[in-house]
């Protein structure tokens, strides 16, 4: 508990200690954030000796008051997906900091102020246990992302920064007028309590259990929260913020928004949405699975058309989270377990990707693919990790992409809750694509002959870009070669998830009947 | 002894591992060719060990080795697990034996490139992948080999990034990379939901539970819907792996890479995986009639077109390549008609031969200095003795002539796709292997015998060293007598009751399936087997008389007719039937134009941007106006008040 403490509030605490440092020694303000960071990291380490795999419930749990008048409490506590998403977390907050010293090169102070605010922030959305607290986090993230998009970006960044703001905010209001609807609803009329309201996510989800809400009012509930996550995952068609903020954004701006922002919409997809909304959930498991797929084959395509690395990449994401989003609403355990490890693999793979097409971008300022070609011969250790993270990303058995995309596919082709083969048979075809703009890209990038000067004198890798990709290669071949380290930590929260599913799905065939015996009459 | 089979793979993958991190500060080329050779030498030593041994302990049943749990979730519980039985073994045989002459050639062949080490590496990551995808004792393990090696295939091809390589858009070796690697992944595509189906009928993806679930459900599964999918979309897999028809068109350019590879992947092993695969699940093929007669068609048809394309190539590997393809067609022809041990032993014969083939053709290149076209070599025979004579033998072998190995697997192949298929499938066999016998007596010609065509000035073309032509002589040596292996028995009967030796050995593994096709193995002699044997000898001797007369001759008089008088045919040759163009046409171009000018630049920035941007207008528009009505004037908000009032009491009124 002592630990999940430090592991939220010691970014926090690094972004104030910078605050009181003079902005004239950047290179000390660099090895503080990153020590905040990194010592954040082993703490976050020690939390997995704690944390017990095979209890499927919230532990290493605290509670304090916040704001008794409407119940809302500070609550925060992990479960399986959130302790693998809370790793992921401060393991990219580490590898970003280390990769801003080269890519960001003005107004350090007030940088790493908004990155460790960010990492603060991440974290907290991660393990809160109160909508209210989560909301409050929610919010957070978009101040210092914001600023970093507009600040540190490239020539559009006021532009991108803007569309990234507006779209994730527009989604958060639907969420927090379902919030407060939630809110009102259970504290008033289901467990009568003094405050008449409640943002407890603990009492919020066995409440419901008992009394479901009428499944009308359900759909909308549902609709408000998953608007908001959509939009951040992003699924097609709320996408198109993503490939501005990514291009402009600066390199440990896309690693981090790639490697952990986008995760919190599929995490909230499953902590609330299945959670709270079952049945509604399995109302609109198909439709949500047909825009996921959608989503798989159009990101492919047109990310095969782009002529900008880091552009492709991003419309890569699209695809990419499209597995994500369809083996978390095939709502089988198989499903559900590739979908987490798949969050994982997407920050791993595409934060590396970002973090390689930063250190060319680095090296000769443009990301314009027909500048480049031939650096294999220039860069050839930077060839093989950006190689690894492309085969990472392509899917290929023996790296992690492999194991999540195959669960997920694996989880929707038997799910009963989809019921239909065709969305496995489908989303598949994206393997194809995937090796297409992949292979494409490093094969215009990396091989044939230097056909322009600028590339003739590259410098390869340097130290501290060494040590920022090793730790996730070894990440990446580890998920690979032997995933269950990391699926073991779900496991069992995931099947209890998976077996709330169920029941409620009997329910829908009759064991409660949604509209009559609602808690609206008591 | 079993056990030992998990060190089969360990040790190519350790040999990737040390040569891959620290390669580079191993200055010594012997050194890393050791450490190279060295790895799959010693895998090939421990698949002896456990072949005598199993085949001592008389072991009819597979043993399964597991090593470690991989993916663990749900219901699903996949392992790390290897299966030891007569096939698997008798693969790995293949891979680690030619796989280790491969690489001792390669240390000659490579001398002085400077990426030494990474091709090694290469090279022992290939074999890993490939013992991991004969080995393996279930589907998913398998398909990582599958994958793996199309990785290492990816990788080798395009070996020298730096290099051109002409084909239909593809300007790089890299290009043939990746083409090999996409048309390759359609086919995985085929793999993978052939893996889902058969996990939902049968609840394991492991072999021996799959096919004894399956065997015992005979009545339930024979010929129905669900083994046909699954049967068809595996194949579909094997036609991308094994380069067969619709996906046959990566192999050639696969050439863009270096000789050896071309021996070890493009011809020996890798290519060879779709016949392992459909071997494996026999079972499976067995039950559905339909996708038996798929797999019989695809492979003849595949047989006979790459046959007519090598009629006419020039470079010495393109030829080899198609005749790699339609070689793997006669294998998967085999299977079709339930001759399983057939395609199996093909497998054995053609991975001597066709490596031996690939081998001199780069011990060719190697002494003409990267030269490849055909066209502009002859007489080499006098410069190159070892290649010439092993050259030869493997030639011999390919063209069935009698007692060389080649003979005896492509023979047995023929009289099974009569005597179980029909005799249609026979003539169209019949007339490849004429083909085949052709163009490889011009190719032997054109390369070896008549006038030197080459600039003696500027070339001077001499023989391998001896780390080459070693490989070379053994090679020649198993493609001379490996067919005996596999006597048939109208040709044995006399000296033993079981003279094919090969089927006896692998009679365990196809037993279940040789029951759901209800056949016995034939031991009865036909008089028609005898006929049909002398015909197809007949047909190699014809064709190879007919070569050595057209290309005898230096003016190639007879053959420059031909091409003149039957212009579209040859052009449709020469052109390999334009398949590439074809598929570009009609799939490549038009998704990608789609992507370009439709989904990005219309739906994505005109449709939903613009429907966003629209929204953010429209406010700012509604605002501006909106604003108009805050006149500052005190009368107009009465007004404005007063008309709200009137209207909110008006619908009060009428609503009751």
């Amino acid at each position: 508990m002592v630990a999940l403490f430090i592991t939220l509030f010691l970014p926090l605490a690094g972004s104030l200690f910078l605050l009181l440092l003079n902005k004239d020694k950047p290179k000390l303000i660099k090895y503080i954030a990153f020590g905040f960071s990194f010592v954040t990291f082993v703490v976050s380490l020690f939390l997995l000796f704690f944390f017990n795999q095979d209890n499927p419930d919230f532990q290493l749990k605290f509670e304090a008051v916040w704001i008794p008048s409407i119940d809302a409490g500070f609550r925060i506590g992990l479960d399986g997906m959130s302790m693998l998403l809370l790793l992921l977390t401060t393991f990219i907050s580490t590898i970003t900091i280390l990769s801003s010293f080269g890519a960001i090169e003005k107004r350090e102070k007030e940088y790493y102020v908004m990155i460790l605010l960010l990492q603060f922030a991440m974290t907290g959305v991660f393990i809160s246990l109160d909508l209210l607290l989560f909301f409050v986090f929610w919010e957070l993230i978009l101040i210092p992302m914001y600023f970093i998009i507009g600040i540190w970006g490239g020539k559009d960044r006021i532009y991108a920064a803007v569309k990234f703001f507006i779209f994730t905010a527009v989604g958060s209001l639907f969420m927090l007028v379902a919030i407060v609807w939630l809110g009102f609803y259970t504290g008033t009329y289901i467990l009568h309590n003094a405050a008449g309201f409640t943002t407890n996510f603990f009492v919020l989800k066995s409440a419901l259990l008992s009394h479901p809400i009428p499944i009308e009012v359900q759909r909308w509930l549902f609709i408000c929260f998953a608007l908001s996550f959509c939009i951040k995952v992003p699924l097609f068609p709320f996408h198109t913020w993503l490939p501005d903020a990514h291009t402009e954004a600066p390199t440990p701006g896309s690693v981090v928004l790639a490697g952990v922002l986008l995760k919190m919409g599929t995490y909230g997809l499953v902590r609330f949405n299945l959670e709270l909304f079952p049945q509604a959930s399995l109302e609109f498991a198909p439709y949500i699975a047909v825009l996921a797929v959608i989503g798989i084959i159009y990101g492919a395509l047109v990310s095969m058309v782009q002529t900008d690395v880091k552009r492709l990449v991003a419309f890569s994401s699209v695809s990419h989270l499209g597995f994500v989003v369809l083996g978390i609403f095939s709502m089988t355990v198989e499903g559900l377990q590739g979908a987490i490890i798949q969050m994982v693999n997407h920050g791993l793979t595409t934060g590396m990707l970002f973090l390689c097409v930063g250190m060319i971008y680095e090296r000769r300022h443009t990301r314009d693919i027909s500048e480049f070609g031939g650096l294999a011969r220039v860069l050839p250790a930077f060839t093989v990790f950006f190689g690894i993270a492309m085969l990472g990303s392509v899917g290929l058995p023996g790296l992690n992409g492999f194991i999540g995309e195959y669960l997920t596919l694996f989880g929707a082709f038997r799910s009963p809750v989809l019921g239909s083969q065709w969305y496995t048979i489908v989303s598949a075809t994206g393997v194809i694509f995937a090796a297409i703009y992949l292979l494409w890209m490093f094969q215009r990038v990396m091989y044939g002959t230097i056909n322009n000067p600028k590339n003739e004198n590259l410098k390869d890798l340097n130290k501290r870009e060494w040590l920022t990709l090793v730790p996730i290669v070894i990440l990446i071949v580890w998920i690979g070669v032997y995933p269950n380290s990391f699926l073991k930590i779900s496991e069992n929260s995931t099947r209890a998830l998976v077996k709330k599913m169920e029941l409620a799905k009997s329910g829908i065939n009759g064991k409660y009947n949604l509209n009559a015996s609602n808690a609206y009459k008591k | 002894m079993h056990e030992l089979i998990k060190f089969v793979p360990l040790f190519p993958l350790i040999g990737f591992l040390v040569l891959g991190l620290f390669g580079k500060y191993l200055k010594k080329e012997a050194l890393i060719g050791a450490i190279g050779s060295g790895t799959v030498f010693g895998s090939f030593v421990i698949s002896l060990l456990i072949f005598f041994d199993f085949a001592a302990a008389h072991h009819e049943k597979p043993i399964l080795v597991p090593v470690y749990k991989w993916i663990e979730t749900g219901v699903l519980n996949i392992n790390i697990s290897y299966q030891v039985d007569q096939l698997s073994i008798l693969f790995s045989l293949i891979v680690t034996g030619v796989g280790f002459l491969i690489h001792v050639y390669s240390i000659g062949y490579m001398h002085g490139d400077r990426s030494y080490y990474r091709f090694f590496a290469y090279l022992n990551l290939f074999i890993f992948m490939m013992l991991n995808l004969v080995l393996a004792d279930n589907l998913l393990l398998t398909f990582l080999g599958w994958e793996g090696v199309g990785l290492c295939s990816y990788l080798l091809i395009g070996f020298w990034y730096d290099r051109k390589f002409e084909g239909y858009k593809i300007t790089w070796t890299g290009d043939a990379g990746n083409k090999a690697f996409i048309v390759n992944r359609i086919g995985d595509f085929g793999f993978i939901i052939a893996m889902f189906l058969i996990y939902n009928e049968f609840n394991s993806l492991q072999y021996t539970q799959v096919s004894n679930l399956a065997a015992e459900a005979t009545m339930q599964y024979f010929g129905s819907g669900t083994i046909t999918a699954i049967t068809l979309l595996m194949f579909l897999g094997c036609t991308g792996k094994s380069a067969q028809i619709p996906l046959a068109i990566w192999l050639p350019d696969a050439m863009a890479g270096p000789t050896p590879v071309s021996a070890l992947i493009h011809a020996a092993t890798m290519v060879t995986a779709g016949i392992y695969l459909v071997a494996r699940n026999s079972v499976l093929f067995a039950l559905s009639p339909f996708s038996m007669e798929i797999v019989a068609i695809v492979g003849i048809a595949t047989a006979f077109f790459a046959a007519t394309i090598g009629l006419v190539q020039n470079d010495i590997k393109k030829v080899l390549a198609y005749s790699t393809v339609s070689q793997l067609g006669y294998m998967f022809a085999a299977l079709g008609v339930g001759a399983f041990t057939a395609g199996v032993f093909h497998v054995m014969t053609h991975a001597f031969f066709k490596g031996l083939l690939f081998l001199g053709a780069g011990s060719v290149i190697h002494g003409m200095h990267e030269e490849q076209n055909i066209k502009n070599m002859g007489g080499l025979k006098s410069y190159m003795p070892v290649t010439y004579k092993t050259f030869f033998v493997a030639t011999l072998a390919i063209s069935g002539i009698p007692f060389f190995s080649g003979f005896f697997s492509k023979d047995e192949i023929l009289w099974m796709a009569f005597s179980n298929g029909n005799v249609f499938l026979w003539l169209i066999g019949a007339i490849a292997a004429f083909f085949t016998a052709f163009y490889m007596f011009r190719l032997l010609k054109l390369t070896f015998h008549g006038k030197e065509r080459f600039d003696a000035h500027h070339v001077h073309p001499h023989e391998s060293p001896k780390v080459m032509t070693i490989p070379l002589i053994i090679l020649a040596l198993l493609s001379a007598i490996g067919g005996f292996l596999g006597i048939p028995y109208a040709l044995g009967f006399w000296f033993s009751h079981q003279p094919n030796l090969l089927e006896t050995w692998l009679h365990p593994v196809f037993s279940q399936a040789q029951a759901i096709l209800h056949r016995t193995e034939g031991h009865q002699v036909h008089s028609i087997e005898y006929i049909l044997m002398l015909v197809s000898v007949a047909i190699a001797i014809t064709a190879i008389l007919l070569a050595k007369r057209f290309y005898s001759d230096e003016k190639w008089s007879v053959p420059k007719a031909l091409a003149g008088k039957f212009k579209p045919v040859y052009n449709l040759l020469f052109n390999k039937y334009s398949l590439d163009e074809v598929y570009y046409a009609f799939i490549g171009t038009p998704v990608f134009k789609l992507s370009q000018s439709f989904l990005w630049k219309i739906f994505d920035v005109k449709i939903i941007d613009g429907f966003v941007n629209g929204l953010a207008d429209v406010t700012v528009s509604t605002g501006e106006r909106i604003r108009r009505i805050q006149t500052g004037v005190a009368q107009n908000y009465a007004l404005l008040m007063i008309g709200g009032i009137i209207i909110i009491i008006a619908w009060l009124v009428l609503s009751y």
